[in-house]
């Protein structure tokens, strides 16, 4: 069955969704959208790290991420600009270190428009071992931390002051982020993953009236969404990454449409039961 | 401050500097007075400062707070209300001085400012949650306690600010703190749901029986049942009753003498006259909780050492009792 390059880029997109969902969700609660981008903008670097050293990609990815994470807390403790502003410099400047630092590997041949906007069906049976095994890591991580850091996410202080740590929780949940963009690069590319994070879980807003749930509906319209894309991108030969997320924005447009019941116009307002 | 504080301050430095042995009397007073104390301190914070961004937010703090006791937090924005707060239960570190909790303190946090995105869909019931497991039931119970039981199912997102401040109230009792700390609970709350919620406070306090740490910038409704208002501006500026903090001259000064006006309306309610010889009348038998609210600082308030009349010395002991707990603890 996994000889099937098609099943193979299946089964990756369905790994990956699964979990961007859920953690997606985060991001759309703490507002960390472009800090999740500026992530994996820093990612172009990681990969021309591992090529100049000769590392696996993976780590490399991570550790870049991870020191960009670290960056930014730094700076942010130094004050005077915005976060805004700050991820704005760590992003576009990482990325473009990343360009030019390749440019300086003639040597190398690297396919970068794969990297930029992912290349799913060359997704090998390691790859999708890397995947699954992200995904299962990150998964029991995310149960482990999910008290501290909901707690953390409706209110830092309170969360602190009732004996949380959720300074911890937002540092492992940085990580968590940066080893997904890592392992699901390859999916959809360094420019599209931050839509694969935050486009079902802001789909998922409308079915959700708990946090958990919302986490769960993102999984599966992640996974809706993958699977879709891929069958779009088979059937009318476009490239798989942007298809995925295509696909997720039909889900999302489609989520946006009055239900039946509600005829009116306030439809991105979440329903109470 | 009050002249009997103040006798226990040169007291304390009179030891330090070897003035004074423990033998004198105004210690052995002080030491009686120490047997009859309740408890320990759940927070005993001594000097401490917090220095941010190149400044000293907040320095030379001292604060105790005792079991079962209503403290309020007043002074003007800026002067670390909230710091010192945050402080006393370890969300912030100090860089001077140090913080000593009681150990196993739990402590029930309903923060200043609270808006959860709306992106996130949470019940009033799941908000209960957050920080602790508990059983539906007890989650109904705490709802109903604050009086918003019907709304366990609504979103958070949906309720007024007088609801929502209660279920962050219900949310903060659910661990059964020893320490319930309250960073402006009355904001975006009208004046009547604003009495409400305070006697609602007082309410919890006497059920429960936990310490109340409030912090309040509105000196109008400074609670009545307040047993101590501690007045800060980057430090402590005056601590006492309601009564003896409005009449002090460093409260008059930092908030002008309207502002103590508006604090004094609770002496209406007290139950007793001040006489223009300085001496304290009651208008009913003696009752020692009222002994504390009207009396040390009036002495104070009036300009006059401390008079040794039996009424007067009767609530001065009370507020010697009240510091001399902390001294002790040093």
């Amino acid at each position: 069955m996994l000889d099937d390059f098609f099943t193979r880029a299946l089964l990756a997109g369905l790994g990956i969704a699964v979990i961007a969902g859920p953690l997606g969700c985060f991001v759309v609660w703490r507002r960390m959208a472009y800090f999740g981008d500026t992530m994996a903008h820093s990612a172009l670097l990681g990969i021309a790290l591992a090529l100049a050293f000769e590392w696996a990609t993976l780590p490399a990815v991570f550790l870049i991420a991870a020191l960009v994470s670290l960056a930014l807390i730094l700076l942010q403790r130094r004050g005077g600009l915005s976060t805004d502003s700050l991820l704005g410099i760590l992003s576009h400047s990482t990325l473009a270190i990343g360009l030019v630092a390749l440019a300086f590997m003639p040597w190398v041949r690297v396919d970068l428009l794969g990297y930029l906007f992912g290349d799913i069906l060359a997704v090998t049976r390691a790859d999708l071992a890397a995947i699954w095994g992200g995904t299962a890591v990150v998964g029991v991580a995310l149960v482990l931390l999910w008290r501290p850091l909901l707690a953390g996410t409706v209110n830092a202080e309170l969360a602190s002051a009732e004996g949380q740590s959720p300074e911890l929780a937002r540092a492992a949940f940085m990580l968590l982020l940066a080893f997904v963009i890592a392992i699901a690069m390859k999916i959809v590319g360094i420019l599209l993953i931050t839509a694969l994070l935050i486009i079902p879980a802001a789909t998922a807003r409308r079915f959700s009236a708990s946090p958990e749930t919302m986490a769960l509906v993102a999984g599966l319209v992640g996974a809706m969404a993958s699977t879709g894309g891929l069958y779009l991108s088979l059937g009318y030969d476009t490239p798989s990454g942007p298809s995925i997320v295509v696909a997720a924005l039909i889900l999302f447009l489609l989520a946006l449409l009055p239900l039946p019941k509600l005829p009116r116009r306030r439809a991105t307002e979440e329903q109470t039961p | 401050m009050d002249s009997n504080v103040i006798s226990l301050h040169n007291l304390r430095y009179a030891i330090t500097y070897g003035i004074a042995t423990p033998e004198t009397d105004d210690l052995k007073k002080m030491t009686d007075s120490v047997s009859r104390r309740p408890a320990d301190p759940l927070i005993d914070m001594r000097g401490v400062g917090v220095f941010r961004s190149r400044r000293w937010l907040v320095r030379g703090v001292d604060l105790g707070i005792r079991p079962g006791e209503i403290v309020t937090l007043i002074g003007p924005n800026g002067s670390g209300k909230t710091t010192t707060a945050k402080t006393a239960v370890g969300i912030l570190k100090p860089d001077a001085g140090h913080v000593a909790r009681a150990r196993d303190l739990v402590v029930g946090y309903v923060p200043q400012k609270l808006s959860v995105d709306r992106s996130l869909p949470l019940s009033v019931a799941r908000m209960m949650t957050l920080t602790a497991r508990v059983t539906a039931r007890t989650i109904e119970a705490a709802l109903d306690k604050v009086g918003i039981a019907h709304l366990a199912k609504a979103q958070v997102h949906d309720l007024s600010g007088g609801e929502f401040q209660r279920a962050l109230l219900a949310r903060a009792m659910l661990r059964r703190p020893g320490l319930l700390v309250l960073d402006e609970p009355v904001q975006g709350v009208d004046f009547s749901g604003e009495i409400a919620l305070y006697e609602l406070i007082s309410e919890l306090r006497d059920s429960e029986g936990c310490a109340v740490l409030l912090i309040s910038h509105d000196l109008h409704v400074v609670m009545a049942k307040t047993d101590r208002v501690i007045c800060l501006n980057g430090h402590v500026c005056c601590e006492g009753s309601p009564s003896s903090v409005a009449a002090s001259p460093a409260y008059r000064q930092l908030f002008g003498n309207r502002a103590a006006e508006a604090l004094a309306v609770y002496r209406h309610r007290h139950d007793h006259t001040h006489l223009p010889d300085g001496e304290i009348s009651y208008s009913d038998h003696h009752d020692h909780h009222d002994h504390r609210l009207g009396d040390g600082p009036c002495d104070h308030a009036h300009g006059r050492p401390h008079q040794a009349d039996e009424a007067g010395r009767a609530g001065g002991d009370d507020e010697t009792s009240d510091r001399s707990m902390e001294h002790n603890h040093a």
